[in-house]
């Protein structure tokens, strides 16, 4: 490592089910304009363009980084475009990252989105491929039997689910930026909410979402120039494994165990409960809270669900997970990893707002995609080194 | 290796259709929507850029500098041609069903030039710098369509559009997409759904770690070494973990509710997914012992889809420690 990486700009569009005031490129630019302000940057101060996205199907648009340059401002500057499904707008950001970390360039804007209102996540995420029974229906149909497989390893009370789901939507009402604005959420109206792939109940499900996050990243030497607090890059990683292997552990992937193993290493994390002051873990289901603690290790195997029952997770408790709403509350697909990346670094630099995290200055940002098989997380901490 | 086929090769490698098709709704923006709604009304604008360049049609950000565009500027609905090609065999969904000129139009009072299609006569009647003008549609929606074509202008320039009544500015568009592929499964698979039309389910054991793969891949995703010898596996198994899918979507060929397990065979270290029926939805259960519903062999074909479903045997459950390994 040559230097440091330092988050010195964050922004963020409004998320909602239909942003139709904006084209695509129009989205991207707004994310990028509020974390340029926010670094106190134009445009010509950046020297290299780093975007992710979800599958093109989800827009219908080929290879959109090339169709976005301009309204990027990276006409004659590199530009490229990271793709690992869900878990994009993580790695997109550490993609980005060590482009600073290894000395290439000072500057670097990285940009994530979706765009879900142009067509059906649902769509197309169930082809009907040829040979085998159209059966899979949506990242929900696919996840609902390992979050069952969950319950029934770790012995969790089915509550749990919904305890969730409330957290995290009254968590978005401090969050003006987030899609979803349910101020009267409560246990009883998720559990009577509609069985959609059972065991996972409407109200225990992610919105679609349009939207875009946007960051700056910076070396040390850029970072002193900046007009606000940075978030310093202490630890980052990706894993992937396959989707299917026999014996594969789908509730609690390898991939994600060691993909946590590495950033704490780096960070010198060694009791990450206690270590960590707040998380930005990527929970489109409401059971991957619990399932997501035990993997990256805040919690033993089979207990994570504990954290949830007695309020450690929520804003306010020791660990308090997705202040900022989560992908519960705000699901533009292929930005949802770069916001937890991004809400930890806003932790760590003081400027969360209404739903800052008092003291953080240790966070955890995660993202997840495809069949459990891609991740990606940063820690990021208020201290250099 | 003459004279040592493999005998679990299959006698002939499968292949079949795949379409994907999906009109895309998409937002278009204020400077793309207002070019649009000026088509709608026969108008064509574009927009200055700082330089002082009006590009037509309108980018929302100049690709030189990527900074915001300016003002709008009507340009004119007659121009010259910059470069073209002849489509002698035109396709579907083209804007011409007879063979037309893709051209390079730089409208006057332009400096940009802007894509459409030419209808001349034969090749011999386009070339570059030729003039053209547009054949305006009657009825228009808002589409770079609403220009049905350029023609070669016979010094009369573009006749008017005929008008439409007012309406909203145009927000969005509809974008249909339709792409056919021919999927190849591959030799393995191909050889498997062999076995399914005779009722057999083959599986394949890899040589370094020893577990049974079903349907049997091209190497095993753990030891990245080729399958070794073809496995018959048993068309009965174990429920490890299912879903009841309630939820309609566009594109969805099932009837609601149907339940979907991951079905482990007996014989299998991998579980398969499929419809789990001839029971209750509400007692399927992890464990539930059940066997395959084959459809009758003169209907079989070369598809998971041959087995119906996969419904109870009537045996005990499994034990949780006999499955609990394959999640």
């Amino acid at each position: 490592m040559k230097t440091r990486c330092a988050v010195i700009g964050v922004g963020q569009t409004r998320y909602a089910a239909r942003r139709d005031d904006l084209s695509l490129a129009g989205l991207v630019r707004e994310a990028a304009l509020r974390a340029l302000e926010d670094a106190g940057l134009s445009w010509g101060d950046v020297d290299a363009v780093v975007i992710g996205k979800a599958p093109d199907f989800f827009e219908g648009v080929a290879m959109p980084e090339a169709f976005l340059a301009d309204a990027l401002g990276a006409v004659g500057k590199p530009m490229m475009r990271v793709h690992t499904a869900g878990s994009v707008g993580g790695s997109t950001a550490i993609v980005a990252a060590h482009l600073i970390e290894s000395g290439v360039h000072e500057r670097v804007l990285t940009v994530a989105f979706e765009k879900q209102s142009e067509s059906d996540a649902m769509w197309a995420l169930s082809p009907k491929y040829p040979f085998v029974p159209p059966l899979v229906a949506g990242a929900g149909g696919f996840f609902a039997p390992i979050v069952r497989s969950y319950m029934r390893r770790a012995g969790a009370p089915v509550e749990v689910g919904a305890m969730v789901a409330v957290k995290d939507r009254l968590a978005a009402l401090k969050n003006p930026y987030a899609h979803l604005q349910m101020a009267d959420i409560s246990v009883a109206k998720v559990q009577a909410s509609p069985m959609l792939w059972d065991p996972i109940r409407y109200l225990e499900t992610c919105p679609s979402s349009d939207g875009a996050c946007a960051m700056v990243l910076a070396s040390e030497r850029a970072a002193q120039g900046a007009p606000r607090a940075p978030a310093w890059v202490r630890g980052m990683a990706v894993r992937s494994e396959p989707a299917q292997f026999a014996g594969r552990n789908q509730v609690s992937p390898r991939a994600g165990r060691d993909c946590a193993a590495d950033v704490y290493a780096q960070a010198g994390i060694t009791r990450p409960r206690e270590q960590i002051d707040v998380a930005e873990l990527y929970v489109p289901f409401t059971w991957f809270e619990p399932m997501w603690l035990e993997n990256l290790g805040f919690a033993d195997e089979n207990e994570g669900w504990r954290m949830t029952l007695d309020g450690t997770t929520a804003l306010g408790g020791a660990l308090p997970i997705n202040p900022s709403g989560g992908v519960l509350s705000t699901n533009p697909i292929g930005a949802s990893g770069m916001i937890r990346f991004a809400e930890a670094a806003q932790q760590v630099r003081g400027l969360a707002g209404a739903h800052q995290v008092d003291g953080a200055r240790t966070a955890v940002g995660h993202a997840y995609g495809g069949a459990s098989q891609f991740f990606a997380m940063w820690v990021v901490s208020s201290e250099h080194a | 290796m003459e004279g040592k086929q493999d005998p679990a090769s299959p006698a002939e490698a499968l292949s079949a259709p795949y379409v994907l098709a999906y009109t895309y709704r998409r937002s278009v923006g204020p400077v793309i929507g207002r070019f649009l709604t000026g088509l709608r009304e026969g108008r064509i604008e574009g927009v200055r850029t700082a330089a002082g360049r009006v590009l037509v049609p309108p980018a929302e950000y100049d690709p030189e500098t990527g900074a915001a565009v300016g003002d709008f500027v009507e340009v004119g609905a007659a121009g010259v041609v910059q470069s073209w090609c002849w489509v002698s065999e035109p396709r579907a969904g083209q804007p011409l069903d007879r063979p037309f000129a893709w051209a390079l139009v730089k409208l006057d009072g332009a400096d940009t030039a802007m894509v459409h299609a030419v209808d001349a006569p034969s090749p011999a009647a386009m070339r570059t710098g030729m003039r053209v003008c547009v054949r305006w549609r009657a009825e228009r929606v808002g589409s770079v369509r609403d220009i049905a074509c350029f023609v070669p202008d016979e010094g009369s320039g573009a006749s008017e559009a005929p008008p439409m009544p007012p309406a909203e500015p145009v927000r969005g568009m509809l974008s249909p997409v339709h792409l056919e592929f021919t999927i190849s499964p591959g030799a393995t698979l191909s050889r498997f759904l062999e076995g399914v039309v005779e009722g057999k389910l083959l599986g394949r054991r890899c040589p370094a770690c020893a577990k049974v793969y079903v349907p049997p891949k091209g190497a095993c995703p753990t030891c990245g070494v080729p399958f070794g010898d073809e496995v018959a596996v048993s068309d009965t198994g174990t429920v490890t973990s299912f879903c009841i899918v309630n939820v309609p979507f566009e594109g969805q060929t099932m009837k609601l509710p149907y339940t979907y397990g991951s079905v482990l065979l007996d014989g299998a270290d991998i579980p398969i997914l499929h419809l789990i029926s001839g029971i209750p939805a509400d007692e399927v259960r992890m464990g539930l012992r059940v066997r395959a519903e084959w459809l009758p062999a003169g209907e079989r074909r070369p598809t998971l889809e041959s087995i119906r479903w996969f419904a109870p045997t009537g045996e005990p459950d499994a034990a949780y420690e006999t499955f609990s390994e394959h999640q």
